[in-house]
């Protein structure tokens, strides 16, 4: 427990990936079988014990304190997790503090009524970053900014294994995965994938240069729409629940049940997540976006935003591996198996139509028209191409539409972390309604280093208040913010929410007063 | 175990009747020692906008505006300020306001043990274990022994000597760290976890923020102690003070500026600054550094994380809370009054121990290195 607990606390701290990458790595390497499967479980969300209560917690804190000291401390603290585990008294050195293996496969085992006892008796023995790690542990959901992926990609590169490799064989493995250890460390071959329902690498595209297109045949290219939603891969099964992944191999099945349960069909499709706006059009993201990130799917949710897949691609059909076959080949095989799904999945599942062209220069200009609701441009996949997993150079290109801009006035600007914690880096913008500014959006990318010290100094040198990592300035400056779509937003004050914003040119010689209205970025919502 | 030593409050209150009933000396062989007085004993020390005043002897502890006459616990800058007619403090806390602010008028040192008779009071100083030349106040006037806590800690320091019990009737206490979630860890342990970083970051330099004063020189010996022997560097504002220490007999060991250093030198070293340089633009010299800061504040994570702290190190010069209820059962005062920090809840504690006490809301006074805008170190390139 006690090198788990240093890493989850040390990971808190962490602001950089490479960081996190080294650390993960440090503990894989020093932590034996099985606790550091049962850590990387924990991160990757995988780990499968009975969870505290918040309730329970008070409970056996308050039969250790003082209820008036409590709460002064709770207040200060804020975290129930961590100041429970700062309050807790101190004692057991005697006592040897348990392994995280050992406390999972207790809780495992143990009844239900022996629970409190139990976690009193591991908090009497752990110190107070053990405690915290522990009710972390208990409560669920570590949230320390360590994602599944990440956890896997500092396993493949400790143990110097590919990547896709891991997430090829990762969901036939159970924690402590010590099956996987043993492949990363040359003690044992590679752990068979599992048979079904399991996850399948992603084939990616790369950003397309314009430029480029001069050397590429148009012949040799199909177009589809570039979909706005998340892209996901559909391990359907008639005999066992299918399931849902996202590009990090990440099983979100349980948020979207609507689209699992009218998977019961043998193949694996590739496709985008995408929720039903009016009529048979997809909805802006953010529509998706109430979707998302949900453990417990209420029914109006649901009902209000009902999700589907519009496939693209298709991995297995049955037991066929269609991966090594070229793209028409698996787009024939994909066009059979659609037409004949039953109407109920067809609700959940329909086909994403390919977009035909004679030349580059007719593409650009269907490009160019498309503003749909989910539509952010093109994407160019080679006829002849397998599916290859990762990011092969050359056979899918995205090909995104221009992006709008506005000029919008600097209003706050916030620290940034890590290398950027010395420079205010986030800036927060707004537009003009009638004599007051009204914030839009945030960016914190789109500038060189040159052109960060630059803001910041103006930042510094503009500040009329500050709030801890935030200033307020003086509306002073116009930055040219580019982004990909305007969508209405009832969680914004100035009702527009915008798509990856990013700063796109700093407007030293523009002044304030003849930035953006409000009512010009209104038009820009799709379907204004 | 109880979290809070002494929450038996029915224990401690049937002392107290003990007390009434057979006397003092039986009330002491309970174990439960604490004098019992009038709470009207002190009423010759006064609240002022400037500070604790002491009538009868004329001069002012700690104040925050000039005065005719002050008597200073120590050189942190919310303590001791610059400008007053007469200042009386011990020999290092004088010299340490000489390189703060120049020669003070009517400088006069006092050692630790000393008495000397101001007005109708006598006063004494003893050490307060805070930082070099910290001293606690013990006042007597008309049989009444007040003693002034200033800032204090109770566990051991290389630079400077520990706190001295001094029983009393009324202790006057600071109240810093008097939440039960503050419990500073072993400070070796501390700086361990320093090292171990060093390790795992073998190319980044370590900026460790630390208060100029106690705080940096008390890192460089505890570094020092774990067997660290290559040179740490220092932010211009750190020089001075750790020269004074050095005169003072503390060995810090080989201590290089920053200063004119290029980068490369930096990397793998620990660097220490004062915690507003470490959000500043004088931290961009150093390449993707690991900044830590020193504090009993990063106890608490969403603190720490509020600063971009990376490595928090609860290395505190101020009592936590085990400290500050043990310093109560150990002084066993009549009655304690709690000058600035977490007030209520360490009355609340004295409370449920049966010991009067109240809060004199004393204003001025800053939590140690609470935030950027507080932080009394200049920030300036060096
Ligand atoms: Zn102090
Ligand atoms: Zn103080």
């Amino acid at each position: 427990m006690k090198a788990f607990a240093a890493l989850l606390d040390h990971l808190v701290y962490q602001p950089s990936r490479l960081g996190k990458l080294r650390l993960l790595m440090d503990y894989f390497a020093t932590t034996p079988d099985p606790d550091r499967g049962y850590g990387l479980a924990a991160l990757a969300g995988t780990l499968d014990i009975p969870h505290a209560k918040p309730a329970l917690l008070r409970k056996l804190i308050s039969a250790r304190t003082d209820p008036v000291l409590f709460s002064y401390s709770y207040d200060y603290v804020g975290d129930l997790a961590e100041t429970i585990a700062l309050l807790w008294p101190a004692g057991g050195e005697a006592t040897h503090p348990p392994a995280l293996g050992e406390i999972v496969t207790t809780l495992r085992a143990a009844p239900k009524s022996k629970v409190p006892d139990l976690i009193a008796t591991w908090m009497d023995s752990l110190d107070a970053t053990g405690r915290w790690a522990l009710l972390k542990l208990l409560t669920g959901g570590l949230r320390i900014g360590v994602s599944a992926r990440l956890a896997k990609t500092a396993l493949a590169q400790w143990g110097a294994l590919d990547l896709a490799d891991l997430e090829e064989i990762w969901h036939g493995q159970e924690p402590p995965y010590t099956a996987v250890f043993a492949w990363a460390e040359k003690r044992g071959d590679k752990p068979a994938a599992a048979r079904g329902t399991s996850f399948r690498p992603f084939m990616l595209s790369q950003a397309l240069e314009e430029s480029e297109l001069t050397t590429l045949n148009p012949a040799d290219f199909i177009a589809e729409w570039k979909w706005d939603g998340i892209r996901v891969q559909v391990a359907g099964s008639t005999l066992t629940p299918a399931r849902l992944f996202a590009r990090s191999g990440d099983d979100i099945s349980a948020t979207f049940p609507d689209v699992t349960d009218a998977a019961s069909f043998d193949a694996v499709l590739d496709g985008e997540l995408l929720v039903r706006g009016d009529g048979a059009d997809p909805a802006p993201f953010a529509d998706l976006q109430q979707r998302l990130n949900r453990k417990v799917v209420a029914k109006k949710q649901l009902d209000t935003y009902p999700a589907f897949v519009r496939v693209y691609d298709m991995l297995f059909d049955g037991e066929d591996d269609l991966r090594a076959l070229p793209w028409t080949d698996r787009r024939k095989r994909l066009e059979d198996f659609m037409e004949k799904l039953p109407a109920a999945a067809q609700a959940r599942f329909d086909l994403s139509p390919v977009v035909p062209f004679a030349s580059w220069e007719a593409l650009t200009g269907i490009r160019a028209s498309a503003r749909g609701a989910a539509m952010e441009g093109l994407m160019l996949k080679r006829r002849n191409a397998p599916y290859i997993a990762g990011r092969p150079k050359g056979p899918w290109f995205k090909w995104k539409r221009d992006p709008l801009t506005i000029d919008a006035v600097l209003m706050y600007a916030q620290r940034g972390h890590g290398k950027r914690s010395s420079f205010y880096s986030d800036f927060t913008f707004g537009v003009w309604r009638d004599d007051e500014l009204v914030p839009v959006g945030k960016a914190y990318f789109g500038f060189t280093d040159a052109e960060l010290k630059q803001l910041d100094g103006w930042v510094r040198n503009n500040t009329t208040e500050r709030f801890g990592p935030v200033r307020a300035v003086a509306p002073g400056l116009v930055l040219e913010v580019a982004f990909d779509a305007a969508q209405n937003s009832t969680r914004h004050k100035s009702g527009i929410a915008l798509r990856f914003p990013r700063v796109s040119r700093i407007r030293w010689d523009k002044p304030a007063v003849e930035a953006d209205r409000l009512e010009t970025v209104a038009k820009l919502v799709e379907g204004a | 175990m109880p979290g809070v030593p002494g929450r038996n409050a029915a224990e401690t209150l049937h002392a107290r009747e003990f007390y009434y009933r057979y006397g003092r000396a039986c009330v002491a062989a309970y174990g439960a020692h604490f004098r019992v007085m009038s709470a009207a004993a002190a009423s010759w020390i006064k609240v002022t906008p400037a500070g604790l005043e002491v009538v009868p002897g004329g001069f002012v502890i700690d104040p925050v505006v000039p005065v005719d006459r002050a008597v200073i616990t120590h050189g942190h800058g919310d303590h001791a300020r610059p400008g007053h007619g007469a200042v009386l403090a011990t020999t290092p806390t004088l010299a340490i306001m000489n390189v703060r602010f120049g020669p003070q008028r009517g400088e006069q040192a006092l050692q630790y043990g000393e008495a000397l008779k101001i007005g109708d009071v006598t006063v004494r100083l003893e050490p307060a274990g805070h930082v070099l030349g910290s001293a606690q106040i013990v006042m007597e006037y008309r049989g009444i022994r007040v003693v002034v806590s200033g800032d204090y800690k109770r566990r051991r320091d290389p630079t400077c000597p520990p706190f001295a019990v001094t029983p009393c009737d009324v202790f006057i206490t600071e109240a810093t760290f008097a939440l039960p979630v503050f419990c500073h860890p072993d400070d070796g342990a501390e700086i361990a976890r320093l090292r171990e970083s060093l390790r795992l970051f073998p190319d980044r330099p370590h900026l460790v923020g630390a208060y100029a004063l106690g705080k940096a020189q008390r890192i460089i010996m505890l570094l020092r102690e774990s067997g660290y022997d290559a040179p740490i560097f220092l932010h211009g504002a750190m020089a001075a003070l750790c020269n004074l220490y050095r005169d003072f007999g503390v060995a810090l060991g080989e201590l290089t500026p920053v200063a004119g250093q290029p980068q490369a030198a930096l990397n793998g070293r620990i660097v220490l600054c004062p915690p507003g340089a470490l959000a500043d633009r004088w931290s961009r010299r150093m390449n993707e550094p690991v900044t830590a800061m020193a504090s009993g504040w990063m106890r608490i994570r969403q603190r720490a994380k509020q600063r971009g702290v990376e490595l928090p190190l609860v290395i505190s010069d101020h009592a936590d809370w085990n400290e500050l209820l043990q310093t109560m059962r150990d002084v066993a005062p009549g009655e304690v009054w709690i000058t600035h920090g977490r007030e209520e809840a360490l009355a609340r504690a004295l409370e449920l121990m049966g010991v009067p006490a109240k809060a004199l809301s004393l204003i001025g006074y800053e939590d140690e290195n609470d935030d950027d805008a507080k932080a009394p170190e200049p920030a300036t390139p060096a």
